[in-house]
């Protein structure tokens, strides 16, 4: 960047002496408006009640401990539909997400003027939404339950693999693609074999990862009424059931372990 | 036969890659395109089965007329034209018998392929083509598995197993090291004289060329500088192709024919 010449020697710097002040500059001004939000919630926070937390949190842990054991017998059926609401939530958001994502990226979409935006309007919207809100709109629409809330975990989730599996598609190695198509082969043989084997790593990696996030999204859906466990832990939580909250809570935790293992074991295996 | 007529391409951004090239390569010949980078060499072969759209201009193989085909009529036509390219292009994960397979998918129905239902008849002349060049064994490895060597291999598998009666072969060596490269180009020759196959070879490395082939056709800045017999490659011919350089090695070398690399 900067190239100087002291006493007949060039000196090179990173950064000239104004790119240098402008960087100053920048860490005081992020400096300065840290200190002053850091004013702003201190002085906006009731200090009493935080003073208090650690007692009252030492409060409910006493009264959470220990776990209902006995309670687990009606957690079976809402953890069995939670896992339902994610897996089957998935698989319909990959089946819409695939075609969105071949009309998304650069090199496969039919038309990069019409369709291209269309289809990254539909990965924006999808995305920008929360599924707890998604939820939320759903069960006004079609009712409270687990439909409710395989489809906004379906939704939710049809942007973000549309999104990760269009950037996918743009990264592939075109020579393999041109091969393919010198052979003679049709537009729909050239994406099953110049393009498909290519992304396949990308897709099951995608697909587990979003599997993964929609059990532990799908544990909260119940909150606000769309089926799954997180229906039981509302329950709980408003009677202040707090052993049956723990053994929720630890449900959840176990879900989300073992939903980890299963994610790395089939990234492992098509890799 | 395959027949080039004031083939121009110009591209969006003004270059003038090829300029109204006139080429004719009777059947059963192989010819080495030489010139330096951004001569117009890959564009040439390119432009045959449009993988780039020529701008205007003529190519004719065995009498059909490819630049003004509609997209069904050139994927029939491109099933006659093998390519062998200069990273081999195989698809990296799928086996070798996979990739020397898809060079029948102009002739084999989507689900077919779709399904890997290959009519015994190709996979049979897949066997045969991977026999011949010795790598039977490697039929069930992943592309991604071989050695450079091995996966031109299967790259020259692939375009054979099209029934070709013209062979557009890009940089085949590039990537190779010197022993490997000579083995490739005598492979490619041999295969063309078996069949019968006419073939244009894109090769940067002069010695190599004019060791193995009939016909050199020097290309610069689009246009053909010379069309002879790889003898009659001398000092003026390579500083007319190439520019002003000290040509004596690369000549020499050919004569004595002992050194493994040239270029």
């Amino acid at each position: 960047m900067a190239i100087s010449t002291k006493n007949g020697t060039k000196v090179w710097q990173r950064r000239d002496r104004n790119g240098q002040l402008k960087v100053w500059a920048m860490w005081l001004v992020g400096t300065a408006i840290f200190m002053w939000s850091w004013q702003q919630i201190s002085d906006a926070t009731t200090w009493a009640f935080f003073w208090d937390a650690p007692r009252i949190a030492a409060d409910i842990g006493g009264r959470a401990m220990p776990p209902r054991w006995g309670y687990m017998d009606k957690l079976w059926a809402p953890l069995w539909d939670t896992l339902n609401i994610a897996t089957l939530g998935t698989v319909l958001a990959l089946m819409m997400a695939v075609p969105v994502a071949f009309l998304a990226a650069r090199n496969t979409t039919p038309s990069a003027m019409f369709i291209r935006p269309i289809a990254l309007l539909i990965i924006v919207s999808s995305r920008s939404i929360n599924s707890l809100i998604w939820a939320l709109l759903l069960v006004k629409i079609i009712g409270p339950g687990i439909f409710a809330g395989l489809i906004a975990i379906a939704i939710r989730s049809i942007g973000f693999c549309a999104k990760l599996l269009y950037e996918a598609i743009e990264e592939i190695d075109e020579s393999q693609v041109e091969a393919i198509a010198a052979t003679g082969a049709g537009r729909w043989q050239v994406m099953a074999y110049g393009i498909l084997p290519q992304i396949m790593p990308a897709f099951a990696g995608i697909s587990v990862f979003r599997w993964d996030i929609n059990l532990r999204e799908s544990t909260v859906l119940g909150l606000v009424g769309a089926g799954g466990i997180g229906l039981q832990l509302q329950g709980s939580l408003n009677t202040l059931a707090w052993p049956q909250v723990s053994l929720i809570l630890i449900l959840i935790l176990l879900a989300v372990v073992v939903s980890e293992w299963v994610s790395a074991k089939v990234r492992g295996a098509i890799i | 036969m395959l027949r080039l007529e004031q083939l121009t391409k110009i591209y969006k951004t003004g270059d003038k890659a090829l300029k109204a090239v006139d080429l004719e390569i009777p059947k059963g010949q192989v010819l080495a395109l030489i010139g330096p980078s951004g001569a117009g060499k890959s564009t040439l072969i390119r432009c045959i089965n449009r993988l780039v759209e020529p701008s205007s201009g003529k190519v004719q193989l065995n009498g059909v007329e490819l630049t003004s085909l509609g997209s069904s009529a050139l994927r029939r036509e491109r099933r006659r034209m093998g390519m062998i390219f200069q990273e081999y292009a195989l698809v990296e994960r799928l086996t070798v018998m996979e990739n020397v397979l898809s060079g029948r998918l102009g002739y084999v129905g989507f689900f077919r392929s779709f399904l890997r239902k290959f009519p015994q008849s190709d996979v049979d002349e897949a066997f045969r083509l991977l026999d011949r060049v010795g790598l039977l064994a490697m039929a069930d490895k992943r592309a991604d598995e071989l050695s450079g060597g091995q996966r031109q291999r299967v790259g020259i598998c692939r375009a054979l197993i099209q029934n070709p009666s013209v062979l557009l072969v890009d940089e085949p060596t590039a990537s190779l090291d010197p022993k490997t490269s000579r083995q490739i180009m005598r492979l490619i020759v041999e295969l063309c004289e078996e069949r019968k196959l006419a073939a244009i070879v894109n090769i940067h490395d002069v010695a190599l060329a004019q060791m193995f082939v009939q016909r050199i056709v020097g290309l610069q800045s689009g246009a053909i500088v010379f069309d002879g017999a790889p003898a009659e490659l001398d000092e003026d011919v390579l500083t007319r192709i190439y520019g002003a350089e000290d040509w004596s090695e690369t000549i020499q070398k050919v004569d004595e024919d002992d050194e493994e690399d040239a270029a």
